[in-house]
């Protein structure tokens, strides 16, 4: 794997990672009053993981149960000729569906931001919610488009050369953020670990 | 590199298997209200047709539109074919308008190999004469996979006009790909010279193997192709190779009936069995149009396609 060759540190390990996901459920809770009216949509792989820890946390904290969900951004890319076909996640909106509703988008990394654009535009095509707002459990700059989230689990600068890798208990067997130091690769056309 | 989807055989097992998940999943979008996806902005898929077809074109051109490719329709009739213009020069014509994809039907085997070697596209086989149907057989096969659960192991019988039909011939080399285990059965005057070396067993009696098959699936009599006495009589055949309902009873309960479609009803299908709610042939329709989505985007969205053969 390139982790053993390339120098990974680990910045978030399991503990803070559960500490992150507990306040950004406090904050939902507290940012949409009770998380009344919340869809919680995760990007495929990891976002819908973290999006299904959120919603764990919030029913435990106020015993509301949050609907969950995941959207697939694949169709929606804006990179999707740079690179061969890729397979599909899976969208699996809640029966309740998204209009009318608070969707909180969840994902591991916020990067360029092109993701997120992509969910959007996934969004539009499934319903018209009443807003939207962004989760992200690593924040690691470096925006191309206008766009942030509204709860951010660790804010972590990093160089464009370097790239961010989150493992997760349910699909990696372990929770850990990476920082892997970047070799001299180039930055553009890749994701550098936003997805 | 460009690659083309021409025989069922230019698949590998992975391939198919990502076809089929990838339908899976599109299979969700035309369950929405909104059923485009931006995918394919920009990209050109012509729709060549040189012989009738209803569903074949329309799913090909559904597809197309639902990932939002521009289509251009041609069809032989009332096109510069009827003045005797060659596939090469309408081939030549089509490149210059700058196709992506080929979708090409053709009374001719080979037509869509021949055709590969001349435009810069990926083609996509709609069906060559008796040679094949590739995309049929994906969607057979997914619908197969949604009623049974899976493919691998399961026992398909199909029945009929093996030597005219291309659907026949994609099926048996997809499904044996896929892992499941094909019985032809046939008059052995419909059965083609060198069924020996296809991947499958081959029965003349079809009594016997009924009770042993999971899916069963009734080709049409092509009679259009039908210049020499295959059989005795129209009611010969439907005696000893229709699916009829008694013979329909001696299934087993969970198994299914296909039909590719268009039907004889009657003829190789009694409209009692293809009405019954185990027949699956109004859902293969509607795979008929996941099925192919899946193969245009894996075709066209990328730098290069995920799926396919090469010349």
């Amino acid at each position: 794997m390139s982790d053993a060759r390339n120098q990974a540190r680990a910045v978030l390990e399991g503990p803070d990672i559960h500490r992150a996901l507990t306040r950004i459920a406090h904050e939902i809770l507290e940012r949409t009053k009770g998380a009344e009216k919340v869809v919680l949509l995760g990007i495929p792989t990891r976002g819908a993981t973290l999006a299904s820890r959120i919603a764990e946390r919030i029913s435990q904290f106020e015993g509301v149960k949050v609907p969950v969900g995941t959207i697939d951004i694949t169709m929606y890319r804006d990179d999707l000729r740079l690179r061969p076909a890729r397979p599909l996640g899976r969208t699996d909106l809640p029966a309740e569906g998204v209009d009318g509703r608070t969707v909180v988008l969840v994902d591991d990394v916020l990067f360029s931001g092109r993701t997120v654009r992509a969910a959007l535009d996934a969004l539009n095509d499934v319903g018209r919610p009443r807003a939207v707002q962004l989760a992200t459990l690593v924040d690691r700059g470096h925006r191309e488009l206008p766009i942030r989230a509204d709860y951010v689990g660790k804010n972590l600068p990093t160089s464009k050369s370097e790239k961010v890798k989150v493992y997760l208990q349910e699909i990696d067997g372990r929770d850990a953020v990476l920082l892997i130091k970047g070799d001299d690769r180039p930055a553009a056309g890749e994701t550098n670990g936003e997805r | 590199m460009k690659r083309h989807l021409i025989s069922a055989g230019d698949l590998t097992r992975d391939d198919a298997l990502l076809v089929l998940d990838t339908a899976e999943e599109l299979a969700r979008v035309s369950e929405r209200s909104i059923k485009k996806l931006p995918t394919l902005r920009g990209r050109t898929v012509v729709n060549l047709f040189y012989e009738d077809s209803t569903r074949t074109r329309i799913s090909f051109e559904a597809a197309a539109k639902r990932l939002s490719a521009d289509v251009i329709n041609f069809s032989a009739k009332g096109s510069s074919v009827s003045k005797g213009e060659s596939l090469k020069d309408t081939a030549l014509t089509l490149e210059a308008m700058g196709a992506d994809a080929v979708v090409i039907r053709h009374a001719a085997s080979g037509a869509p190999h021949r055709l590969a070697t001349w435009v810069r596209g990926s083609v996509v086989n709609a069906g060559d004469g008796t040679h094949e149907h590739p995309t049929q057989a994906l969607l057979d096969a997914f619908s197969m996979r949604r009623r049974m659960g899976r493919i691998e192991g399961l026992k398909v019988a199909i029945v009929g006009d093996v030597l005219h039909s291309r659907v026949a011939r994609s099926n048996v080399l997809l499904l044996h790909a896929l892992g499941a285990e094909v019985t032809l059965v046939a008059p052995p005057t419909l059965l083609p010279v060198a069924v020996d070396s296809w991947p499958c067993q081959v029965s003349y009696d079809l009594d016997a193997v009924l009770p042993k098959s999971d899916v069963v699936m009734m080709l049409r009599v092509q009679l259009e192709r039908m210049n020499d006495a295959y059989f005795p009589s129209a009611r010969e055949y439907s005696r000893r190779y229709g699916l009829d309902r008694e013979r329909f009873g001696r299934l087993h309960d969970d198994a299914i009936v296909m039909h590719p479609g268009p039907m004889n009803r009657g003829m190789e299908i009694s409209a009692e069995v293809a009405d019954s709610p185990r027949s699956t042939i109004v859902e293969q329709v509607a795979n008929g149009v996941t099925v192919r989505m899946a193969v245009l985007y894996l075709l066209l969205s990328g730098s290069e396609p995920a799926i396919g053969g090469d010349l």
